[in-house]
C-alpha cells in the first residue's frame, strides 16, 4: 500500500466535505431569510417605540437590503472572518455568547461518548457470545429499549430517584471543574448517564453485529484449531478487528449526542449551547440561533470526515479501493 | 418457513394497541383530556383515575390517550410524507441518473449532515413552534434518510436482468417503475418506515419537551412530561407514565422494524 491510496481517498474526501460545508452554510445563512413575514419586525418585537428608521437601521446591519448573492457573499466572508453577527439582545458579537457555553455541552457529550464506549465493547461481546435463542432475544429487546428510551425522561426519573433517595444532593446547575472538581462531576455524573444510556445501547448493538461477523472469519477457525484458548481467541485476534468497524460509528453517535444534549441540558439546568440556542428561539434572537446551528453542524461534519480519514490510514483497504 | 420471531410479536402487538387507543381515544378515555376535578389533584393510581391525576385534577389517563393521538398523527403523517417525497427523490436519482442524481443527493448530503434534533429545532426556529412546524421540520429531517436508503437498492434494480429485459421488450419506464422496482423496494420500505417512526416519535416527544411542538391547550405527552417537572416531588405518577407511554410507542415501531428487517434481510 503506498501513501497514494491515503492522498487519494483523503482528497476525495476533502472534496465532498467541502461541497457539504458550504451547503450547510447556505441552509444556515437561508434561516433568517426565510422566516415568513418581516424578519426585522419579529425580532424587534412589538415594540410600538420602534421607528421606521430603526428599522432600517436593522435592516442595513443584518445586511437585509441587498441582492441575496451579495448578502450570502458578504456574511460568509465574516464568518469565515469569525464574526457571525451580533446579538439582537446584547449586541455582543454571538460568538462571545456561544464560546463559553462551549465547555459545558463539549464535558457532557464527551464524558457520555466515553462512559457509552468504554462499556460498549465489553458488553457487545458478551451479546456476541449469546448462543441460545432466549438468551439472544432477551438481549435484543433489552438494548432496543435501551435505544428507543427517551433521554428527558430518564434524566427527570434519575432526578427524582436520587433527590428521594438524598435530598441534599446538588443535581441541577453547573460549577466549573477548575473551581471545584468534585461538585462538577457530582452534578454531571447524572446527565451523562441520561445522554450515554441510548448511546450506549446503540454502541453495543454495532460491536455485537460486528464481533459476530468477525468470529465467522477463517483467522477465527486458524486461531482456534491452533489450540488457543477461547479468551484469548476472542480477546487478541477478534476484538482487535472488531473495534475498528465500531469506532467509525462514534462519528454518527456525535450527531446524537450534540441532539440529546440539548434536551439533557434543558432537564438538568445546565448552562450548555443548547440552553442558549432555546433561550435564544424564545427570544426571536435569530443571529445567535443561525450561529449556533452553523458551528454545531460543521463540527459534526468535520468530526465525520476525521473519522473517515482516520478509518481510511489505519485500514489499508479502505484507501486502496 | 423460518420460526416466528417473538419480538416482532412484541412490536406488532405495541403498535397496533397504541394505535388503536390514539384511535379509539375519544370513546375510551373515561374524562375529556382537559377536563379537571380540583378535588382529585395530583393523585396517584386509584379506581378513579387508574394512572393519576395532575395539579389541576384531570385524569393522566385521558390525557395520554389523547396524547397518543397527537403524537401519533405528526409523527406518521411527516414520516409518511417524508418517505413520498424522499423516497421519490433517491429513487428519481436512481433511475434517471446524470446531473440531476447529482445535483439531488448532493442536497440529500447537506441537509443529512445536519444533526437531526438541531436540524427540526432550525426548522421550528423559522416556522415558529406549534404542531404544523413539527410536523414539517419531521418530514424535512427525514427525507435526506428516505432518499439515501431507496437509492443503493433502486440502482442495484436498475442494472438487474429482469429490468434489462423488461426495457429491451418496450415497456415503458413508467411502467418498469410501478410493474418492478417499487414492488422489490417494499420491504426496504416497511422497514426504514417502521424504523424512522420509532425515532420520529422521540423526536416529536423532545420537541414537545422542549416547548417547541404542539402548543396548550392540545394534549402532547412530552409537554405533560416537562410540566410534571413542576410537581414531580410532589406527585412523580404524571412523569413516569408520560414518559413510559412515549417509550412504549417508540419501542413497538423499533421492534417491528428490527423483525421485518430480520424477515427481508436474513443476514442481518
Amino acid at each position: 500500500m503506498g501513501h497514494t491510496g491515503v492522498l487519494n481517498a483523503l482528497t476525495r474526501r476533502l472534496g465532498e466535505l467541502s461541497v457539504v460545508a458550504f451547503g450547510v452554510s447556505v441552509l444556515s445563512f437561508l434561516m433568517i431569510r426565510l422566516i415568513p413575514g418581516d424578519a426585522v419586525q419579529i425580532m424587534l418585537g412589538a415594540n410600538a417605540e420602534v421607528t421606521p428608521a430603526q428599522i432600517a437601521a436593522l435592516r442595513a446591519k443584518l445586511g437585509l437590503d441587498q441582492p441575496m448573492v451579495l448578502q450570502y457573499g458578504d456574511w460568509a466572508w465574516r464568518a469565515l472572518h469569525g464574526d457571525l453577527g451580533t446579538s439582537v439582545w446584547t449586541g455582543r458579537p454571538v460568538l462571545e455568547e456561544i464560546l463559553p457555553r462551549v465547555g459545558v455541552t463539549a464535558e457532557l457529550t464527551l464524558l457520555s461518548l466515553a462512559v457509552a464506549a468504554v462499556l460498549a465493547v465489553p458488553l457487545g461481546c458478551l451479546m456476541a457470545t449469546a448462543r441460545r435463542r432466549s438468551a439472544d432475544y432477551t438481549i435484543r429487546l433489552l438494548s432496543i429499549v435501551g435505544l428507543t428510551l427517551p433521554s428527558f425522561w430518564l434524566g427527570t426519573m434519575l432526578l427524582y430517584g436520587v433527590a428521594a433517595l438524598a435530598p441534599d444532593a446538588q443535581l441541577l446547575g453547573w460549577v466549573p471543574f477548575g473551581e471545584d472538581p468534585l461538585g462538577n462531576l457530582q452534578r454531571i455524573i447524572l446527565p451523562v448517564i441520561a445522554l450515554a444510556l441510548p448511546v450506549l445501547a446503540s454502541l453495543s448493538r454495532v460491536m455485537r453485529a460486528s464481533m459476530v461477523e468477525v468470529m465467522r472469519q477463517d483467522y477465527i477457525r486458524t486461531a482456534r484449531s491452533k489450540g488457543l484458548s477461547e479468551g484469548s481467541v476472542v480477546g487478541v485476534h477478534a476484538l482487535r478487528n472488531a473495534v475498528l468497524p465500531f469506532m467509525t460509528s462514534f462519528g454518527i453517535m456525535a450527531g446524537y449526542l450534540f441532539g440529546g444534549s440539548v434536551v439533557v441540558e434543558q432537564v438538568f439546568a445546565l448552562p450548555g449551547l443548547g440552553r442558549l440556542m432555546l433561550g435564544a428561539i424564545a427570544e426571536r434572537n435569530y443571529p445567535l440561533v443561525q450561529a449556533s446551528i452553523l458551528l454545531a453542524t460543521l463540527s459534526f461534519v468535520v468530526i465525520n470526515a476525521l473519522v473517515d480519514v482516520l478509518y481510511a490510514v489505519v485500514d489499508p483497504r479502505i484507501s486502496r479501493a | 418457513m423460518r420460526r416466528s420471531n417473538p419480538l416482532l410479536v412484541i412490536g406488532l402487538v405495541l403498535v397496533l394497541g397504541q394505535a388503536l387507543m390514539a384511535v379509539l381515544a375519544p370513546w375510551i378515555a373515561p374524562y375529556g383530556p382537559d377536563a379537571q376535578d380540583i378535588l382529585a389533584r395530583l393523585h396517584g393510581p386509584e379506581a378513579a383515575h387508574w394512572l393519576g391525576s395532575d395539579n389541576f385534577g384531570r385524569d393522566t389517563l385521558s390525557r395520554i390517550l389523547f396524547g397518543y393521538r397527537t403524537l401519533f398523527a405528526i409523527s406518521v403523517a411527516s414520516v409518511l410524507a417524508a418517505l413520498g417525497v424522499g423516497g421519490g427523490l433517491g429513487v428519481l436519482a436512481a433511475m434517471r441518473g446524470g446531473w440531476l442524481a447529482v445535483v439531488v443527493m448532493r442536497c440529500m448530503d447537506v441537509l443529512f449532515a445536519f444533526p437531526i434534533i438541531l436540524l427540526a429545532i432550525a426548522v421550528i426556529a423559522v416556522l415558529g413552534p406549534g404542531a404544523v412546524s413539527t410536523g414539517i421540520a419531521i418530514g424535512v429531517v427525514y427525507v435526506p434518510i428516505f432518499a439515501r436508503t431507496l437509492r443503493g437498492p433502486a440502482l442495484l434494480l436498475r442494472e438487474a436482468d429482469y429490468i434489462a429485459a423488461a426495457r429491451a421488450s418496450g415497456t415503458t419506464e413508467m411502467k418498469i417503475l410501478w410493474r418492478h422496482v417499487l414492488p422489490n423496494l417494499s420491504g426496504i420500505v416497511l422497514v426504514q418506515t417502521s424504523l424512522s417512526l420509532s425515532t420520529a416519535i422521540l423526536v416529536e416527544a423532545s420537541l414537545s419537551f422542549l416547548g417547541l411542538g404542539t402548543q396548550p391547550p392540545t394534549a402532547s405527552l412530552g409537554r405533560m412530561l416537562a410540566e410534571s417537572r413542576n410537581f414531580l416531588v410532589l406527585s412523580p405518577w404524571v412523569a413516569v407514565f408520560s414518559g413510559a407511554a412515549i417509550l412504549l410507542a417508540s419501542l413497538g415501531f423499533n421492534l417491528l422494524g428490527d423483525g421485518l428487517q430480520e424477515r427481508f434481510d436474513p443476514r442481518a
